[in-house]
């Protein structure tokens, strides 16, 4: 075998993307990790929430990447009514420029080199087979080789295709995102706000995700299908004039989120798709940073165990993990999503009346998805599946 | 097969480089650096996915086509890097 730089290259430095090369050289590995932008964390390019017990799994909750800790959901029904049911655990929204630099800091601490402005613009081939990346690092063109290329190049993943994995989203499932950092707005610093009904997002929904006292992310997602007849930015527009009509904008940033089942192949020869790449991502919820997190860890465990035992066809084992340990559930979730999403607004007001005739223990999440079933009781079945086994 | 006819813009400057486009793009025709995008226009088919799907309405459909509109940068990796 000739000479390689690296065992692994890992392509793209988000939260997917440095988990996978952090549990790759903590596997013995020796890692690459390349990002096309100049800093890792920037720009940002999402709502930013979390659950305390999905976060503390890869890194202890630190105060400076914490710019709020929540409690309780609302959600906003197209009436207006409410419902505010608990957040198991709390959750936190992220400051996540210092959230993923924190996260890409715990890959280097395990020997992982990480190289900023790297943009990767093909696979290097030798003999019809992969055998690395081609960059432009600096504007300068560099090959660098590896055994094995774990693509983690989010939602615009291109890797994949060059690889021959069909990569593409769906423009059903693509949520086309905007967002808005509102600050000296009045917002509950302890409460994820969710609205819901097709004035202000028509089968996707709006959030509002404070950041302290008086600053807030404002964001909303709709399916492309939706989007073609009016689009992200005027659905946002409206809301923030009717809602926040004195705000100062700090940031305003786009965004595409693939809500769809994890792609049919994440594994192809030596190249691994993880995070948004794989369309690892809750397809009810839209959250992708701990389902691409942990399929990150997955993937760079089994890249690892791959490099030692010398088997590429080892990789496969990632495909099998990843379904185990989420990707089933993923699946069930978007035929939820599907049903979720075709809610007249009718139905939405309904299922938050019958919520808020539930007692307050009662007026949990479950609580309002049993009152959701009343509705559409077609969904019995997709629910039963996440719940019985 | 690609059209004889460009008909897809991306409105120079306008654009959030967030991806989004690129995500729904079947015939990988989009290429998307740090702060630079462009077509790849021997592969674009008009088929108008990344126009919906844009948050911003940074791409626009022209049925008469994109001849006479201002151009990102039309191959940046050939430009930046010197063969």
């Amino acid at each position: 075998m000739k000479n390689f730089d690296y065992d692994i290259i890992v392509v793209g430095a988000g939260p997917a993307g440095s988990t996978a090369a952090r549990y790759a050289a903590a596997g013995g590995a020796k890692v690459l990790m390349l990002e096309k932008d100049r800093d890792v964390g920037y720009p940002v390019r999402c709502g930013e929430a979390v659950s305390h017990e999905g976060v503390s799994q890869f890194i202890k909750p630190d105060p400076k990447w914490i710019a709020s800790s929540v409690t309780k959901f609302r959600l906003t029904a197209p009436n207006g009514n409410s419902v505010m049911p608990k957040l198991d655990g709390g959750g936190y929204v992220l400051e996540r420029r210092i959230f993923d630099y924190e996260l890409a800091k715990l890959a280097a601490n395990e020997g992982v080199e990480v190289i900023t402005k790297a943009y990767v613009y093909d696979l290097l081939r030798e003999d019809g087979k992969i055998v690395g990346v081609k960059t432009l690092i600096k504007d300068q063109k560099v090959d660098i080789r590896s055994k094995i290329v774990i693509a983690a190049d989010g939602v615009e993943s291109r890797v994949g295709k060059w690889a021959g994995m069909d990569t593409t989203c769906h423009i059903r499932d693509m949520e086309s995102c905007a967002q808005m950092t509102l600050s000296g707005i009045e917002v509950d610093p302890d409460v994820l706000d969710f609205y819901f009904g097709d004035q202000v997002s028509p089968g996707g929904y709006l959030w509002v995700f404070p950041k302290g006292n008086d600053t807030a992310n404002v964001g909303l997602g709709l399916s492309v299908e939706e989007a073609k007849k009016k689009s992200a930015i005027k659905f946002l527009h409206e809301f923030v004039n009717r809602k926040y009509p004195k705000a100062a904008m700090l940031t305003h940033i786009a965004g595409g989120v693939p809500c769809a089942k994890t792609n049919s192949e994440i594994v192809k020869d030596n190249v691994i798709l993880v995070g948004d790449a794989a369309h690892q991502v809750n397809p009810v919820s839209g959250g992708g940073i701990i389902s691409g997190m942990i399929g990150g860890m997955i993937g760079g465990q089994v890249a690892a165990e791959a490099i030692f035992n010398g088997e590429i066809i080892h990789l496969q084992e990632y495909d099998k993990r990843w379904h185990k340990r989420l990707g089933w559930r993923h699946d069930v979730f978007y035929n939820i999503k599907n049903a979720i999403s075709g809610f007249d607004d009718n139905t939405l007001n309904n299922i938050c009346d019958s919520a808020l005739k539930l007692s307050e223990e009662k007026r949990t999440l479950g609580g309002i998805f049993r009152a959701a079933l009343w509705n559409q009781p077609s969904m019995i079945i997709d629910v039963a599946k996440v719940f019985i086994s | 097969m690609p059209q004889p006819h460009l008909m897809i813009h991306i409105v120079p400057g306008k654009c959030d480089y967030c991806g989004c486009c690129v995500g729904v793009c079947p015939e990988d025709a989009i290429e998307l650096m740090e702060s630079k995008i462009a077509l790849i226009e021997d592969r674009c088919t008009n088929c108008r996915k990344c126009v919906w799907a844009c948050p911003w309405e940074v791409i626009e459909f022209h049925r008469e086509g994109v001849d006479h509109l201002p151009k990102q940068t039309p191959h940046m990796l050939n430009e930046a890097v010197k063969f």
